[in-house]
């Protein structure tokens, strides 16, 4: 297909990359292209300028801060997370889940950072990166600032990374005594969610996120309350999950109807909350 | 050197199937519109456009990738393989050979992607069992086999038995 003409710059270095973003009106960053490339053949996006991440052999790597938390560089692609022996160790969840995405050449192109900046609400991450506390690392021409997840999703397609600003890393604090866990409907085998759900579960409770039922993931705060005793039976926890679903507003389309996708939530948590107790026990 | 100048088109050198290519393409152009139209290999085909169907499977420094899915400008320094690149001495290899002997194709559209993609996965993992198989494939779609027989000949070709 003939894109629309659109200009090309392959910064070598972070700053460089953010000059060009704040230099050049309807710059966009690209990462691995397998959303942004797809939505300009189909007019959905019309940037003027792409700025090219791929150099930037910093945005790269995962490894670990001076604090001990999992650093995932925004260029790390899916398969370099479903392969990283850092992630098995910290918080084995994310490989896992990052392993569901697409399909193989998608998930060898496919980064970490394009995923989140998407922001798109059925994309597997937002809701388990929300439950696992990760923070987000912005750089602009005027420094570096970190926001937390639920700051860092702000709607359908936006997320906290404003003109002229660049996702460098994800944080992510490595389990100690927790047990994280995902499940949801999908359509196909490893297709597009329905509805998904994200939880993990420490001595302290449990965090629920629920994804695809709004703009952004929403946490099931209630029910987290009701398992703040920390009685995690399945009686319990599916007791704790009465009434998410009415107190959600999804939206309904061709794959579910708003009454299916509240009935999925509860679900989805139930199952979510479950797997990550059976992990915590291991 | 300073920053780099957007520019509406680029100067790019790479390695396809061993030889080394170098054009001016335009940013806008997709790597599958570069492979076809400006080297002429059109054993890659585009099928879907949208990154759904994988017949336009090539690898991109040795990992399996959709080429309507990456500008031809994003390849630069990149080392490419297409279909045409595997019997590139004029002897199939054993896949393209158990693809024959198991009749694993119909219209054959979707069979340079398939190929692609399966030489890939036996290159990671030379032993795949069915489910390994089919993992691997999920990105390739084909509309005429209903996959039995490509599954077959990908596996015959770890046990030896294509």
């Amino acid at each position: 297909m003939l894109l629309r003409e659109v200009e090309y710059a392959r910064p070598a270095t972070v700053e460089e990359a953010v000059s060009l973003l704040a230099a050049h009106e309807g710059a966009r960053p690209l990462a691995g292209g397998q959303t942004l490339v797809n939505v300009m053949k189909a007019r959905a996006a019309a940037p003027d300028v792409l700025v090219d991440l791929v150099d930037l052999a910093e945005l790269r790597t995962i490894g670990f801060s001076s604090e001990g938390l999992l650093e995932i560089g925004a260029m790390v692609t899916y398969t370099q997370l479903i392969g990283s022996s850092e992630v098995e160790v910290a918080r084995p969840i994310l490989a896992e889940v990052a392993a569901t995405i697409a399909d193989v050449q998608v998930r060898n192109r496919g980064t970490v950072g394009g995923n989140v900046c998407v922001s798109d609400p059925t994309n597997h991450l937002a809701p388990l990166l929300v439950v696992l506390d990760a923070s987000f690392t912005i750089r602009g021409s005027g420094g570096e600032r970190v926001v937390l997840a639920y700051e860092f999703f702000v709607g359908v397609y936006m997320t906290a990374v404003g003109e002229g600003e660049l996702l460098t890393k994800i944080s992510v604090p490595p389990a100690s005594d927790t047990g994280d866990g995902f499940s949801g409907v999908t359509i196909g085998k490893h297709g597009t969610y329905v509805v998904d759900a994200a939880a993990t579960v420490s001595g302290e409770g449990a965090r629920i996120a629920i994804g695809c039922v709004a703009a952004t993931p929403v946490r099931a705060t209630e029910m987290e309350e009701r398992l703040a005793g920390g009685d995690f039976s399945e009686d319990a926890v599916r007791e704790a999950a009465k009434g998410l679903g009415a107190s959600l507003d999804p939206p309904s389309d061709v794959h579910g109807s708003a009454d299916y996708r509240r009935s999925l939530a509860e679900t989805s948590a139930v199952r979510a909350v479950l797997q990550a107790v059976e992990r915590r026990k291991r | 050197m300073g920053t780099p100048a957007p520019a509406r088109s680029r100067a790019i050198s790479l390695e396809v199937n061993g030889e080394a290519v170098e054009y001016e393409v335009p940013a806008r152009r997709l790597l599958v519109h570069f492979i076809r139209d400006d080297l002429g290999l059109t054993g890659t085909h585009v099928g879907c456009d949208t990154g759904n169907c994988g017949a336009c499977t090539v690898h991109v420094d040795g990992v399996s990738v959709k080429s309507c899915m990456l500008l031809a400008v994003q390849a630069d320094g990149t080392r490419i393989a297409t279909v045409e690149g595997l019997a590139a001495d004029g002897e199939l290899t054993a896949l393209q050979r158990s693809f024959n002997e198991h009749h694993a194709l119909q219209c054959g559209y979707c069979t340079p992607g398939m190929l692609m993609s399966a030489t890939a996965l036996l290159e990671q993992n030379p032993h795949p069992n069915e489910d390994e198989v089919r993992v691997a494939l999920q990105g390739n779609i084909c509309r005429c086999t209903g996959y039995v027989n490509i599954v077959e000949a990908v596996v015959a070709v770890g046990e030896g038995t294509s």
